[in-house]
This record gives C-alpha cells, sequence and structure tokens, in this order.
C-alpha cells in the first residue's frame, strides 16, 4: 500500500511540475501576477510530494518490503539499518528520486529567498525549475520508476552493492547532487535573464551565492568519491580519470570559470553573455554527466547494467535542455552587449585568463572522455584513453592558470596597476622559491621535473592570497565574509596542487608475496605481515591481517586491511588498512591467498595525499562563507530598487 | 584602434592557443592512446608488434593458473574462436574470476600477452561493451550440461 502511496504522490509530483513551468513561464510572459501567485504553492507542494515518495521508499526498504522491486535487489534482512536507508540511493532508480527530490528542494530554497526579486523573473526561474523537474520525473515514471512490485515476492533480498555499503556513500551521492543540481539554479537564472531580455550586474548578485553555494557541494562531492574510492575500492590512489569521476569533474571546472566571470559581472557589468554560455555549460555537463553514468555508454567502476532505452531518453532531454538554452542564447544574447574596457593586466583581464584556461582544462577532460564513444560512433576501431594522456595533458592548462592566479590576485579592477604591488609580487616569489624547494629538496628528495614546479606554484599561490587579509587585518579593516571565503578556496587550491605534486613523485608502493613474519621494504618503512585471522560482520565474513609498519625497524603503526566475503551477492571486498600521519599515509591492501601460507600484499607510502582532501574541504568552506556574504542579503532588496547601472564597481 | 588592435592580439593569442592545444591533444593521442583487440584478431596477426593494447574477452573457465606463493598467475582469454594466453603478476581485481569478461592491458612477447593491468568490474550483470560486442560476432557454443565439466 505505502509503495503505491509513493508512486501516487511522484505522478502528482510530475503534474505539480508541470504546474509550476507553465504558470511560472506564461504568468511571467503574460505579466500575470494570478498565474504567477500558483507557482510558489506548485513548488512547496512538489517539495513535499516528492518527500513523500522518498518516505515511502525509505519505509520500504526499513521494514524489508521485498515485494518492490528495487527494494529486493539493493536490500537484504543482514543490511543494517543504516545502509537500509543508504540504499535508497545505492542504484538507478533510488539516485533518479534522489535527484529529482534534490532539485525540488533548491527550488523550495529558491522559492523562499526571492522574494525581493523581480516578481517577473522570480517565476521564470522557478518555471524553468519546473521544467527540468518534469523532464526527471517523466524519466523516473516512464523508465526507472522506484515502486515496481514484483511477483512472487521473494523471501530475501539480493543486497546491496558490497562495494557502496559504507559510510561515505551515505553522503557522496546527495553530496554530489547537490552541486550537479545546484548548477540548475544558475542555469534557469541564466534562462530567466534571457527571456527577460535583461541581463545587469544585480542579476550577477542574484546568480553569485546560489552558484556558489553548489560548486561547494559539489567541491565535497567530488572530493569524497575520491576519498571513497581510495579506501573502499584498494586503488590506492585518489584520482584516476575514470569517466564518471571525469563526469563529475567537468561541470566543477566550468562552474568555477562561471564563479570567477561572475565576479566580473557583478563588479564591472562584463562577460554578460559568456557568463551566460558559462550557466549553460555548467549544468549541460551536470546532465551530461548524469547521461554517462546512467546508460553505462563508458566502461567505468560505475557501469551498472545498460539499458539503451534510459541512454536514450537522457540523450533526449539533454538535447532538448541544451538546444533549447543554446536557441535562446543565440537568439538574445547579442542583446546584452559589456561596455566597460579593461587593462590587460587588470583584474578583468585575469579573469578572463581563468576562463579560458578553466574551459580549455574542461574541454581537454571532456576530449579524453568521449573520445572512446566518438571513435565508436565514427565507426573507427575502439580505443582508450588512459591516465597517461590526461597527467601529460591536464597541466597544460592548469599550470599557467596556477601561475596566473599568484599575479592575478594582486591586481586591481579596471586597471592592474600591478606596478605598485611589485613588492608584494616579489616577497611572494621569493617566499614560494624558498619554502617550496626546501619543501621538494629538503623533506623529498629530486622526483619529477613537474614536481617543484607544481610545489613552488601552489606555495605561491597561498603566500599571493594571504597579502591581502593580512595587509587588512594589519589597517584594522573589516574582513567581509566574501575576502575571507576567496582567500581559503585559493588557499585550498594553493593546498591540492602541492599535495598533488608530492603525491605523484613521492609515492612508494609495491605488490608483494607474503608470509607470516616476512616484509616488504619501501624506503624508510618495512612492512611486516604479522598474522591473519577470521573475521565476521552482519553480513559477511572474510580475514583481517595484522601489518606492523615499521621506520628505520621502530614500529610505527599497525594496519588491519581486511578481505570480506559478502553472503549474498557472493562477492568479494578489499577493505583496504590506513594509518595517517600529519604528513602521510601508509596503506596495506590484501590480495589474494596465494597458497603456501603466503598472500598478496599492496602496500603503499604516500605523502601529503589526505591534504587533497583537505583542500577540498578548504574550498568548500571558503565557497559557503561567500555565498553567505552580508551583501546578499542586505543589499539586494536595495538594488532592486536601484536602476542597474549605479550598483557595483566598488569593493574587492 | 587601441582597442581594436589589442582584440586583434587576444583572438591571435586565443587561435595560437587553441592551435597549440589542438597539436599537443593529437601527439599525446598518438602515445597514449591504446586500442582494443579481440583474441581473433590478435590470432590473425592486426596488433601491430610492440604495441600496447588491450585485449577483451571472457576468461576460459578453469584456465586460471598460479603459481604457488608468488603474484604470478596466467590465464586464457577466448572469444570462442580463438584463444589467447595471459600472464599477470600483480593483485587481481576481487571480481576476477573465470567463465566472466575481462579487458587487460598490456603487449603481446612471443606469443603470450603480458598484462599490467587487469580491469575490475563491479556489477555481475556488468560486461565490457567491447567484449559484448566482439561476443556477438562470435556467439559462445551452448552451455554444456550441468555436472559435464
Amino acid at each position: 500500500m505505502i509503495p503505491e502511496l509513493g508512486q501516487f504522490a511522484l505522478i502528482l509530483a510530475l503534474v505539480m511540475s508541470g504546474v509550476q513551468a507553465f504558470f511560472g513561464l506564461a504568468g511571467a510572459a503574460r505579466a500575470d501576477a494570478r498565474w504567477q501567485a500558483v507557482v510558489r504553492p506548485a513548488v512547496a507542494g512538489q517539495f513535499v510530494l516528492i518527500s513523500t515518495a522518498i518516505g515511502a521508499l525509505v519505509h520500504a526498504f526499513v521494514s524489508f518490503d521485498f515485494s518492490v522491486l528495487y527494494v529486493a535487489s539493493n536490500s537484504n534482512s543482514a543490511l543494517p539499518t543504516f545502509y537500509r536507508v543508504a540504499a535508497l540511493w545505492g542504484a538507478h532508480e533510488g539516485s533518479l528520486l534522489l535527484w529529482a527530490w534534490i532539485l525540488s528542494l533548491w527550488t523550495l530554497a529558491v522559492g523562499a529567498f526571492s522574494r525581493h526579486l523581480p516578481a517577473s523573473f522570480a517565476s521564470r526561474v522557478m518555471g524553468v525549475l519546473g521544467f527540468v523537474s518534469a523532464g526527471f520525473l517523466i524519466f523516473t515514471l516512464a523508465t526507472s520508476n522506484p515502486f515496481e512490485r514484483i511477483f512472487p515476492v521473494p523471501a530475501d533480498g539480493r543486497d546491496l552493492n558490497p562495494v557502496l555499503q559504507d559510510p561515505a556513500l551515505a553522503i557522496h551521492p546527495p553530496l554530489l547532487y547537490m552541486g550537479y543540481v545546484g548548477f540548475a539554479v544558475a542555469f534557469a537564472f541564466a534562462c530567466a535573464a534571457m527571456l527577460e531580455g535583461k541581463l545587469d550586474q544585480v542579476w550577477a548578485r542574484w546568480t553569485r551565492p546560489w552558484t556558489t553555494l553548489a560548486w561547494a557541494f559539489l567541491s565535497v562531492g567530488i572530493a569524497l568519491g575520491s576519498w571513497w574510492a581510495y579506501y573502499e575500492l584498494g586503488w590506492g590512489g585518489y584520482w584516476f580519470w575514470d569517466p564518471v569521476e571525469n563526469a563529475s569533474f567537468m561541470p566543477w571546472l566550468v562552474g568555477t570559470a562561471l564563479i570567477h566571470s561572475l565576479a566580473a559581472t557583478e563588479k564591472r557589468g562584463l562577460f554578460k553573455s559568456w557568463t551566460l554560455l558559462l550557466a549553460i555549460l555548467a549544468f549541460s555537463l551536470s546532465l551530461l554527466g548524469t547521461f554517462l553514468v546512467r546508460s553505462g555508454v563508458l566502461v567505468s567502476v560505475h557501469s551498472f547494467a545498460a539499458d539503451p532505452t534510459r541512454g536514450m531518453f537522457i540523450l533526449a532531454f539533454l538535447v532538448i535542455v541544451i538546444g533549447g538554452a543554446l536557441t535562446l542564447y543565440a537568439w538574445r544574447a547579442p542583446l546584452l552587449k559589456s561596455t566597460a574596457g579593461f587593462d590587460g593586466s587588470a583584474r578583468e583581464a585575469f579573469l578572463l585568463y581563468n576562463n579560458i584556461l578553466l574551459v580549455a582544462a574542461a574541454a581537454i577532460v571532456f576530449i579524453g572522455t568521449l573520445a572512446p564513444l566518438i571513435a565508436d560512433a565514427l565507426g573507427m576501431p575502439s580505443i582508450s584513453v588512459g591516465t597517461p594522456w590526461f597527467t601529460r595533458l591536464f597541466p597544460v592548462a592548469m599550470l599557467p592558470l596556477l601561475a596566473l592566479l599568484g599575479v592575478g590576485i594582486h591586481a586591481g579592477w579596471k586597471q592592474g596597476r600591478l606596478a605598485t604591488q611589485r613588492r608584494r609580487l616579489g616577497i611572494g616569489l621569493a617566499l614560494a622559491l624558498v619554502i617550496g624547494l626546501l619543501i621538494v629538496f629538503a623533506a623529498y628528495g629530486p622526483g619529477k621535473w613537474l614536481t617543484p614546479v607544481g610545489v613552488v606554484v601552489g606555495v605561491w599561490i597561498i603566500v599571493s592570497s594571504l597579502f591581502d587579509p593580512i595587509d587588512r587585518l594589519r589597517r584594522r579593516l573589516s574582513l567581509s565574509r566574501a575576502v575571507l571565503g576567496m582567500t581559503l578556496a585559493h588557499i585550498g587550491i594553493g593546498v591540492c596542487v602541492i599535495a598533488i605534486s608530492t603525491v605523484e613523485s613521492y609515492t612508494i608502493e609495491r605488490d608483494v608475496p607474503l608470509a607470516r613474519g616476512e616484509s616488504v621494504a619501501l624506503g624508510r618503512y618495512a612492512y611486516r605481515f604479522d598474522s591473519i585471522e577470521p573475521l565476521e560482520g552482519p553480513n559477511y565474513d572474510g580475514v583481517r591481517a595484522v601489518v606492523t609498519v615499521l621506520r628505520d625497524g621502530q614500529p610505527l603503526a599497525v594496519l588491519h586491511p581486511e578481505k570480506r566475503n559478502y553472503w549474498v551477492q557472493r562477492s568479494t571486498m578489499t577493505e583496504a588498512g590506513i594509518h595517517s600521519r600529519w604528513n602521510m599515509d601508509l596503506f596495506a591492501a590484501l590480495g589474494d591467498d596465494l597458497g603456501a601460507g603466503r598472500w598478496s600484499v599492496r602496500a603503499q607510502v604516500r605523502p601529503l595525499i589526505d591534504y587533497v582532501w583537505l583542500a577540498a574541504g578548504l574550498m568548500a568552506l571558503g565557497g559557503l562563507l561567500a555565498a553567505s556574504d552580508r551583501r546578499y542579503k542586505t543589499r539586494v532588496a536595495a538594488a532592486s530598487a536601484i536602476p542597474a547601472t549605479a550598483v557595483g564597481a566598488s569593493g574587492s | 584602434m587601441m582597442a581594436r588592435h589589442k582584440r586583434m592580439v587576444v583572438v591571435a593569442a586565443i587561435v595560437a592557443g587553441c592551435g597549440l592545444a589542438a597539436f599537443l591533444a593529437m601527439q599525446a593521442f598518438r602515445a597514449n592512446v591504446m586500442f582494443f583487440f579481440d583474441p581473433s584478431q590478435v590470432a590473425a596477426g592486426e596488433v601491430p608488434a610492440g604495441q600496447r593494447f588491450r585485449l577483451g574477452g571472457m576468461v576460459v573457465k578453469g584456465s586460471i593458473e598460479k603459481t604457488l606463493g608468488t603474484l604470478d598467475v596466467k590465464f586464457l582469454v577466448t572469444d570462442y574462436k580463438h584463444t589467447v594466453p595471459v600472464t599477470y603478476s600483480k593483485i587481481l581485481p576481487d571480481l576476477f574470476r573465470d567463465g566472466q569478461g575481462v579487458v587487460a592491458h598490456g603487449t603481446m612477447q612471443r606469443g603470450v600477452f603480458v598484462a599490467d593491468e587487469v580491469l575490475a568490474k563491479h556489477d555481475e550483470k556488468y560486461m565490457p561493451p567491447e567484449v559484448a560486442r566482439s561476443l556477438k560476432d562470435n556467439p559462445p557454443p551452448p552451455d554444456p550440461a550441468p555436472g559435464a565439466t
């Protein structure tokens, strides 16, 4: 009964999204206040209805209702309660439902925080969001209904994919989706602006906090996924250029460009049509990501059994959304002219360089990810593009970007006046060289040539970001959340670059066969295989090894890598043993029983790897701070009363 | 005039940048892209000598041979027409089993495919698309009666 209730709620939600789309867009076009008044209740109603559907599915999971196909396929009576709830988004149908719910959550937030916006504009924004929501709900109901029943009812479920039975799973997809779907808001703002035929600096101020917030969520979501792959899949790395990783990375890169381009649009009224294009692109890439993951067209760890109808549906939806938005863009963008001029070394110029390079980086990832598909479509031999290709090309766009960041941060608006910043530039560069080279050569010794470059650039970014805030503090000026947030995020980038450069050169890893008492040396460290004992969990059994890590002969840490056999799906999972120190991770994963008392062991020493994820946390925190800046709250209300041209061009 | 001149410089820089990027991308493609071959193509000598490529097919049932106490493993990959022996000396992915689809990276050396990477898959139903396509052309023989192994 309850699953049918959920399904019914979902159908009503679809109707509601249609109402929201129609009255939002048509109400604004007809300038009919009564039509527009329907939109917010529709938004609220849709949220309540999709929440009801989610609640019904959670109920089915928690109460072991195996008559629901999705529950039977992704749950089991031995599955702990925590994972039974998280199993909701453990597979295709449920994660689509989550997608739709998060979209309704964002729309609800837009509805609540847009009362100071012009009514027709807010109405259009919600109308566009309703359209997107309708698309996803149709998709869910038509091809991927999570409430489908099966008969006869199986005695027990097939269990959640063991790879996904992990605490990080509970938060990784929702956060990632908060990011993906959050770009729908920026997209809707862009479409509404094009429909109105008006885009000014006030518009940019409205759009900025939403975009920054979505970006912050996406940053954490990607980092969590990367961390999860590190310890759960037992691969022992942080990034594999896997198509699905790339699918989430492309919107992030373009979203980052969008944040920066919005800054120029807000402060100086520049790059208007470019900003629109980026907003369309960021969301399109989010949709493309969903398509790549859900259609199974690419070879990836995330590839589920492929279903061509689903793929075709998303592809069609993608074409409608992107095609529609781009048509609108071609029609309306020429109306939007940016008039302000600027100097080649002004902050605007550096934001432009930033944008070009970020889009280039996204293009590299795009080409590398889709090349196999394109070759396939053209009937060329089947190819694959692996890590070497990406690691060779990606820095070509990224290094100049990062180096320019250290300079651009000092540039003023309109005119760079970099000559007056010579002291800061000099001190920054000197500090970066000294600290960077000290880190590289004193602590680690020579590695790849890119490593010292990367570390120096990373330090250079951190030092450069700190000048302005320190200067303000010394002069007892207030530090706005926007400045603080920007500084944190840039420090995050610096930390990330240092960490990646170090990990890439100074990781030591070996796959070795070990018997009890034997050890393997990794530089100064030795991994000793002490014992192996049986292990029993709630829905699995397996073995657990005790591996002692010694440094210069002294015990430093004890690792407990596990090998689990999940009963229901009869699959084997590797659970890595990791000991995190402040400057490195000691990592061991268990392979197979090789016979003759030996086990294969993957032993790794990875310096600074935790800082890759910490850096993402810093960036996200910076984003949250910047999005909560006071001027978005206080000045917005005032700004809508003032003509657009009178606002802006002040502050940093 | 200044503004136009500046714009020309910017446009020229962008064009040059794109050109360079395209050139680098093509270069990198040439060096780092791997092609897929199935056992029949390998047997027909379609693989250029010494080239790294991806081999895909089914792991022949009962063909996995482990050398006791070492990481070395040998197995056969088939498309039901031809069979290629594979050697590997790293830790195999968790879901590697005989009778299932597999994709391996490596080179042919004296008739043996020396793999340096064997790809994991994380869903029982999932089959690498290339393997699926290769098998469509070469359907597996009907399963022997149960117990006839």
